[in-house]
């Protein structure tokens, strides 16, 4: 990616800048759209400092500085909710990361090109179904006369179904699985991708010396794509609090929200439902802070680590 | 030495089985629950609740795909969902390829400022509350509008764009240029047609997240049943409150003695009918994901 300087850096003449006009005229509305639908909503922040009353609006509300912050801290269920919504990260993020790579090296090993080829094809599949359609099959697969239930039973593991999604401590694993299921296919593309890209030279220099295949695997393949691996991991490290909606909210119930609650339903919850727009910002924002920390933390240790930086 | 080479071929062999054994796994993990879905919605309402159906209907029905037919909300939820498809991925399209074609032409003057400008929306954004309000604020709340207007530019497809546009041979554009063409005219008849592999993918991506949405018909066009969308349709069927008031007006519909249909094979063939389109489609679009993803997750 080097980029070479531009000799033609020459000044900005009138008639450069006429012969621009319509990429001017496409930047300048592109801008507007950008201020309106990305900036203009920042403003908004301001509510978590108020006691907004939407019958006043913004410049009405009355100010009442950290309060909200204050009564989050406070606030049991909301330190939950953050805890929830780390842990699932994280496992999300550890469990399909090591499931993609797993999947990707094995479907490398796979010597037939059709086999491979077709295992691929099924392994995209679940990415493009919503995930109303995975909880869905999710939860039937889940239920009492399910296949899960059916196994266990028929093997004696279990006398009496399970009814899985009326226990927290079965929560967490189901969502992680749920992610793995949808996920782990696509997340491999770019891992399979970057296999390829390893000299095949090295394979046979390891044939030669009488490597086996997990040698083979344990010493090029990993090593080969390990910057790889590096760099997707440090930048999905920056989104782990932004993974925390659809799945919960879709397979969460009563029983288990304890466990099952993440920022974005609690701002959900709270914001809409309840009509508190103040607490749904202030929560909203301190996601962001803590979002956008994580990702310069990891843009930092990516460029010690002299990796590619992220952005 | 002989002895290490034949060592080696079992353990290869034993390897070459396990990892067959790995695959199919995988491959059954991954397509029972689909397959048992479709069957399941294939099968007589009452006699399915029993369980133990697999892969094939154990009482074969169709009824359930008539009553889902003729469910008046799902069709409309799959006209609407077809139309903010359409609409929501033609502008996307147009609007991201000429945003990157602009940010992507070497003497364009705020070329990097208009960057970092999009770059920065991919990681602050006001959330919640404040879109929410910014959306009924402009009048877009209990619209079709709301599904195209503001994702309609989206900076991480930009970028895929714009990498690819930076690829192309500047040469093209400076002959273009001595021949007198302006910059309209080059996008529209060189940069284009080259682009057709990236714009596939980016077609793919937005098409699939517009068939796939559900949340925002939940938030904002709530109670506009007009606009609701095949996705949020289904999500209600498959809510367990709306599960019990669903079967039963459908089952006063079609008339006690015909009431053959349970939520459960209900739920699976409006399933069925929500995810046909797009897995009869993803197979032969592959190569143009596995491209736009190679782009998307390298140069970021």
């Amino acid at each position: 990616m080097a980029r070479v300087k531009q000799k033609k850096d020459k000044r900005i003449t009138w008639k450069e800048v006429k012969r621009q006009k319509s990429l001017l005229i496409i930047a300048f509305f592109v801008t507007v759209y950008g201020f309106i639908f990305y900036y203009w909503p920042l403003t908004g922040w301001v509510m978590a400092f108020q006691n907004y009353k939407p019958a006043k609006g913004i410049l009405g509300s009355k100010f009442v500085g950290l309060d909200k912050f204050k009564f989050l801290f406070q606030d049991a269920a909301f330190i939950r909710v953050i805890r929830n919504t780390f842990c699932m990260g994280a496992l999300n993020l550890v469990t399909t990361t090591i499931m993609a790579i797993l999947f990707a090296v094995l479907l490398n090993e796979i010597r037939s090109t059709i086999a491979k080829k077709l295992v691929q094809t099924i392994s995209y599949m679940p990415h493009f179904l919503s995930w109303i359609i995975v909880t869905g099959i999710l939860h039937d697969a889940l239920s009492s006369t399910g296949i899960i239930n059916d196994l266990l039973m028929r093997s004696g593991v279990i006398t009496n179904a399970i009814n899985f999604f009326a226990h927290p401590k079965y929560f967490w694993p189901i969502v992680a699985f749920a992610n793995c299921w949808k996920e782990t296919g696509w997340n491999a593309i770019i891992y399979l991708a970057a296999i390829t890209a390893i000299d095949p030279s090295l394979y046979e220099a390891a044939s030669i010396d009488g490597a086996s295949r997990l040698q083979k695997i344990r010493y090029i393949t990993l090593p080969g794509i390990k910057p790889t691996i590096m760099i997707l991991l440090l930048m999905n490290i920056g989104n782990v609090l932004n993974a925390g909606f659809e799945v919960q909210y879709l397979l969460g119930n009563g029983l288990v929200q304890s466990v099952s609650q993440t920022i974005d339903i609690y701002v959900l919850n709270w914001g809409i439902s309840q009509n508190d727009f103040s607490l749904g910002t202030a929560a909203g924002i301190f996601k962001s802070a803590v979002s956008i920390a994580l990702i310069v933390i990891c843009n930092y240790l990516a460029k010690r680590a002299g990796e590619e930086r992220l952005f | 030495m002989k002895k290490k080479k034949i060592k080696s071929s079992l353990g290869s062999k034993i390897f070459t089985i396990l990892n067959s054994l790995f695959m199919i796994a995988f491959v059954i993990i991954t397509l029972y629950p689909v397959l048992n879905t479709v069957a399941i919605s294939f099968n007589d309402g009452i006699d399915a609740v029993r369980g133990g159906i697999y892969l094939w209907p154990r009482k074969f029905a169709i009824k359930n795909y008539e009553t889902v037919l003729a469910m008046e909300n799902l069709i409309i939820g799959a006209k609407i969902t077809v139309a903010r498809t359409l609409i929501g991925t033609v502008s996307s399209l147009i609007v991201n390829a000429l945003l990157a074609y602009v940010v992507s032409r070497k003497r364009f003057l705020f070329k990097s400022q208009l960057s970092l400008f999009w770059v920065i929306t991919m990681y602050v954004n006001g959330g919640l509350i404040p879109v929410f309000l910014l959306y009924r604020n402009l009048h877009l709340t209990g619209t079709f509008w709301v599904y195209v207007v503001p994702g309609m530019v989206s900076a991480w497809n930009m970028l895929v764009l714009r990498t690819y546009m930076l690829g192309l041979p500047d040469s093209l554009e400076e002959s273009a240029q001595l021949d007198g063409a302006g910059y309209m005219t080059i996008f529209w008849k060189i940069i284009s047609p080259l682009c057709k592999p990236v714009y596939a993918t980016i077609v793919l991506f937005v098409a699939v997240g517009q068939w796939n949405s559900w949340f925002d018909a939940m938030l904002y066009n709530r109670m506009k049943t007009e606009y609701t969308t095949l996705q949020y349709e289904l999500m209600k069927l498959l809510s367990s409150v709306m599960q019990q008031s669903g079967s039963a007006a459908s089952a006063s519909e079609r008339g006690s003695a015909a009431a053959a249909i349970t939520p459960l094979t209900i739920r699976a063939a409006a399933t069925v009918v929500t995810m046909l389109p797009i897995i009869c489609l993803y197979p032969f679009l592959q190569r143009y994901f596995v491209t736009g993803l190679t782009i998307g997750g390298v140069k970021e």
